[in-house]
């Protein structure tokens, strides 16, 4: 730390920011530590760098920081955050601190928070099959290794419940198990009891890395929370090998955050009051998702983000969709009908499903199943508008049996409850609807498929009998 | 070599001092890193920097040297096949240097000096030859000669001409003044590179997706916006055009997007072999990728990178197709450092140059009269994704190309909901080369597309205001004649306009395949109110056997097209007449 300067009050503060003149040498980055007297030091980092102004964003709250009187030192050090497997079984704050009243971990080795872009020529082209026990992802928005898929949520729907089911019950190809890193971002205690009290049975704890931002902590600590995760996650699946899911709650509240900081910064707002370059900076955390080369290991996410007003257009989502692999979509209608979980698969999708499944990962013809499954789920839907001006009567024959299919299928497929079921199960109850159809109805089926489901609902009856 | 003083760090901007002279589009090298920088703005003695690499950890007080250059990028033989990023280092080789997670500073040449060429000589000494001249060629990955021309600008009379064995930087031609030109040469991405007049589009670029050529179809040369929502499938199209657009050369250039998709291009390019030319697909590509995690001031200048290594190959006279995936990645870029610099914004927060800026970048594009000899003409095609927030068109980006492109494929998130994909609102789309185009098509592929082509667009209308009356007044409702119509636009969309990216077998279609399936479903219509005239009903018309045939020959394989089409022969048959079979047109 031959680096570190420390300097006697700063020229300005503002909000979560502070402004230094006359600073020596500044790095873009750079940990900086804040002490007003008689106080714990609070941490900060340089996001402006300049030889006139410096600007620190601090990370924690700065009530009552007096800028004439604070004792200001930049560390010489990038923002960074210690890694390594040691971390497992361990609750840290939003930036590293432990909140589990243990030691700080000594970890294995000190990465930069920014985290250096993977070299796109080093990337493997994710493929392998993840079994969530959920029908409506597994059978219709199957999740592979290494893919971003968020969650869209809306106020009190149940993403941290399904997020929590999927931690759970994940299965990777070759049984291998998960690491699971969680951050909440700004989410309640409530909610973070919620999450971790569905997956913690079955030593999944001891597994996980949780780092904790919550609602209470300060809010620019929750820029920093998802990065010092990756960080760790990265760590974890190409140092370890290990196979890793983060989940990250809630992409909402740290937006709020980077908003916060552009009107302290006095930025020119862009949609909606956040910044320009939120599509950059988002991009910045999910892109470290994936699979490399030379590693067995992989990343995947599960960000929830919870849609302004059920809003998929607002900038919050589209962002988001605009850098995912797809999406998974609650629906405040489903979750009215007690369906759980409730996912819409119409406006889901798992972008890298295709990669994912076939003869070689799930079943052959996995494709044109869930192609069958959803487009009379879809014809359903529309018959369900349909019915309300023109009554039930003024159908079709086959709407009217694609309406009742949409009923079942929402149901039996999509709300199977808690429990965990088999993609074999899945696919089952998935040919259950499609057996009470004519074949007239199900023409993205080939005759091959039609004959095959024949014979065995034939042995089947056989055996039973 | 002047060295100057890094004053201020924030974001992808520097400002330095101390760089006496220097030029707005000069390249800096900035700090201990040597990180490659560009100048935006000079004011008095201070010189604002967009930096080109990530920033964190740069320095104040930090040294920023001057390199007398704009930013530019090597062109050579070799680049076929490449993956560069936004300001031309190979990334293979990167990762080779530097590891899996990209670290500033690095900077191996784009091309690899290693690599060696015969050249083949097409002028001899004592020729006099001019700027755009065929001096030889070496042969190269794509399967057609890499020509060496006299650089733009140059001219002389030849005295020395190297055949045989050569490097990239050896001497291949000498001419009597001047420096001795080499295969590797370099050109300023901002600056288009010189050619002659332009001419007349005469053909289509043909896609292989129906839609496209069947009702859209765009010249060869011509410029296409493709806006849409997310997942609206911008992205598929472009993949999909790169491994099956009919072009010599394409430039794929991945700006501010996914890296999976990126590592999804590299293996099936390279696994996939292009029917006409009977190799890799990757082997006819050039790759630039700046996904959307790497530095922002790269995405902006990968556009550029690519258009520049576009009009190199066609200088040489070979048709180009540029796909850039996204546009608005392209104008995001823009307007963060714009915003970073303070410049009044402009709609939108975008710089008040976003559409002129969108009119050059499209002007590079276009069919031209390659400068020197032999004769030859040379296309780019530029087909670009757009991202509007929220799926406005509206909004300024969108606008913007529209205003300069000469098609627009749009995208709509409602038919992407139904899975009919790809999703092009045909409502709303257009070609302004769509006459011209389907005229060669009459003349070249089948006499009767343009005809087909305008009963298919007259089907698609009428399908449109029927399903509105349909959905007030209930299908049940509905007279036999227009459920028939409902019918067969049905399968026009399912089986024509659909197409399966993921198919094997349908994921291209030749034009002789398009046509026969859409004649097909334009036969269903027909025939079927033939039918119906006839005396029979609706409900008698075997509609899914029909249906049933066009997936079978959608679906077929290569080998199967001709069963495929016989059974959509019979099925059709079946429709005018039970029991009598008849010969039709399909
Ligand atoms: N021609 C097609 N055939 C089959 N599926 C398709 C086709 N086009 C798109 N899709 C489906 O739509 C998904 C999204 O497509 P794509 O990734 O091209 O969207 P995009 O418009 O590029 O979105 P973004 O703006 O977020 O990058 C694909 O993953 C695929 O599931
Ligand atoms: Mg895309």
């Amino acid at each position: 730390m031959s680096l570190a300067r420390t300097y006697r009050g700063a020229r300005a503060a503002a909000g979560p920011l502070v402004y230094l003149s006359g600073v020596q040498r500044a790095a873009l980055g750079e940990w900086v530590s804040v002490e007003s007297p008689g106080q714990p030091p609070l941490r900060g980092q340089v996001i402006d760098a300049g030889r006139d102004v410096t600007v620190v964003q601090v990370l924690e709250e700065t009530l009552g920081l007096a800028p004439a009187s604070v004792r200001i030192t930049l560390t010489g050090d990038l923002a960074s955050a210690v890694v390594g497997r040691d971390l497992l079984g361990r609750a840290l704050g939003g930036v590293g601190t432990p909140r589990d009243g243990l030691p700080p971990p000594i970890g294995e080795a000190i990465a930069p928070l920014w985290g250096a872009p993977i070299n796109p020529t080093r990337r493997l082209p994710p493929r392998d099959f993840i079994e969530t026990g959920i029908s409506a992802i597994d059978g219709l928005n199957t999740l592979v290794r290494g893919q971003k898929l968020p969650v869209f949520s809306g106020p009190g729907l149940p993403a941290l419940e399904l997020a929590a089911t999927i931690v759970e019950h994940a299965r990777a190809p070759r049984d291998e198990p998960f690491a699971v890193v969680f951050v909440a971002i700004g989410i309640t205690e409530r909610e973070t009891r919620t999450f971790l009290e569905r997956f913690q049975h079955g030593g999944a704890l001891e597994r996980s890395v949780l780092y904790l931002n919550q609602a209470q902590d300060p809010t620019i600590e929750r820029l920093l929370a998802p990065r010092a995760a990756l960080a760790e996650a990265e760590h974890l699946a190409f140092v370890h090998g290990l196979q890793v899911l983060v989940v990250m709650a809630d992409i909402t509240h740290y937006c709020e955050a980077l908003r916060e900081v552009a009107a302290a910064r006095e930025e020119v707002p862009g949609r909606r009051g956040y910044p320009g370059y939120m599509y950059t900076d988002l991009a910045s955390i999910f892109e470290r998702a994936g699979v490399i080369e030379g590693s067995p290991g992989s990343v995947t996410q599960l960000p929830i983000l919870t849609m302004p007003d059920d809003d998929i257009t607002h900038p919050i989502p589209d962002l988001t969709g605009y850098i995912t692999e797809g999406q998974v979509v609650l629906s405040r209608e489903l979750q009215r009908r007690g369906v759980f979980p409730p996912i819409d698969v119409l406006p889901s999708l798992s972008r890298l499903m295709n990669a994912g499944i076939g003869a070689a990962h799930t079943v052959p013809e996995h494709r044109k199943w869930a192609d069958q499954l959803y487009t009379i789920y879809a014809r359903g839907r529309e018959a369900r508008m349909m019915v309300a001006i023109v009554g039930e009567s003024g159908l079709m024959p086959a709407d009217r049996r694609a309406l009742a299919f949409a009923e079942a299928f929402e149901r039996t497929l999509v709300g199977q409850g808690a429990e965990r079921r088999s993609l074999a199960d899945t696919i089952e109850a998935g040919w259950r609807l499609l057996d009470r159809l004519p074949p007239e109805d199900l023409l993205k089926l080939t005759p091959a498929m039609l004959a095959g489901r024949e014979q065995q609902r034939r042995a089947a009856a056989e055996d039973r009998s | 070599m002047t060295a100057g003083t890094l004053t201020r760090v924030v974001g992808a901007l520097a400002e330095a001092t101390g760089l006496g002279g220097v030029a707005l589009h000069e390249l800096v090298r900035v700090g201990d890193a040597a990180l490659l920088g560009e100048v935006l703005r000079v004011s008095g003695d201070v010189a604002t920097l967009q930096v080109f690499e990530e920033t964190t950890g740069l320095r104040v007080g930090e040294p920023v040297v001057r390199e007398q250059l704009p930013l530019a990028i090597e062109l050579g033989p070799g680049l076929l096949g490449q993956v560069i990023d936004g300001i031309g280092r190979p990334l293979g080789r990167l990762a080779v240097l530097s590891g899996t997670f990209i670290q500033p500073g690095a900077a191996p040449p784009t091309l690899d000096r290693d690599a060696r060429f015969a050249f083949e000589p097409a002028r001899a000494v004592g020729d006099l030859v001019e700027a755009g001249d065929v001096l030889g060629t070496v042969a190269d990955r794509g399967g057609f000669p890499f020509k060496l021309l006299v650089p733009p600008g140059r001219s002389g009379i030849v005295r020395h001409v190297r055949a045989g064995d050569v490097g990239l930087l050896d001497p291949v031609v000498t001419l009597d003044a001047g420096d001795p030109i080499t295969l590797l040469q370099r050109w300023p991405v901002r600056r288009p590179r010189p050619a002659g007049a332009r001419v007349a589009a005469d053909r289509p670029f043909l896609t292989g997706q129906r839609i496209f050529d069947f009702l859209f179809p765009v010249a060869e040369g011509g410029t296409v916006a493709v806006p849409g929502g997310f997942g609206t499938g911008k992205t598929v199209i472009e993949q999909a055009l790169a491994k099956f657009g009919d072009a010599d050369v394409v430039v794929y250039v991945g700006c501010g997007e996914r890296g999976n998709e990126m590592a999804e291009v590299l293996h099936e390019f390279a696994r996939l072999v292009d029917p006409r030319a009977g190799r890799s697909v990757m082997d006819r590509t050039v790759l630039v990728v700046n996904t959307s995690n790497m530095p922002v001031a790269a995405r902006e200048s990968s556009v550029y990178v690519g258009l520049t290594v576009a009009e190199f190959f066609r200088d040489m006279g070979y048709r180009v197709a540029v796909m850039a995936d996204s546009l608005s990645r392209w104008a995001e870029a823009l307007r963060e450092v714009g915003s970073r610099l303070q410049e009044m914004p402009g709609e939108e927060g975008y710089p008040t140059s976003l559409a002129s800026r969108a009119a050059k970048l499209h002007e590079r594009a276009g069919r031209v009269r390659c400068l020197g000899r032999p004769e030859r003409h040379g296309s780019i095609t530029l087909i670009s994704a757009v991202s509007p927030p929220g799926g406005d068109f509206s909004e300024p980006v969108t606008q913007a190309c529209l205003r300069v492109t000469s098609a627009l494929w749009a995208l709509d998130a409602a038919l992407a909901h139904q899975r009919q994909f790809p999703a092009v609102d045909w409502s709303t789309s257009y070609s302004l080369d769509a006459q011209a185009m389907v005229e060669y098509l009459d003349q070249q592929v089948e006499p009767r597309w343009s005809a087909a082509r305008a009963r298919a667009l007259d089907l698609l209308q009428r399908d449109a205001e029927l399903r509105e009356v349909a959905s007030v007044v209930g299908p049940d409702a509905l007279e036999d004649k227009d459920r028939l119509l409902l019918a067969a636009a049905a399968a026009l969309r399912e089986f024509v306009l659909g197409q399966s990216a993921f198919d094997p077998n349908d994921a291209f279609s030749p034009p002789a395949k398009t046509f026969v399936l859409a004649e097909a479903a334009l036969a269903l219509f027909e025939r079927g109110a033939a039918a119906l005239a006839a005396g029979r009903s609706f409900a008698d018309l075997p509609i899914d056997a029909v249906r049933r045939a066009l997936a079978g020959l959608r679906d077929a394989a290569a080998d199967g097209l001709d069963e495929s089409r016989k059974a959509v022969h019979e099925a059709l048959a079946a429709l005018s007449a039970p029991g009598v079979a008849e010969g039709g047109d399909a």
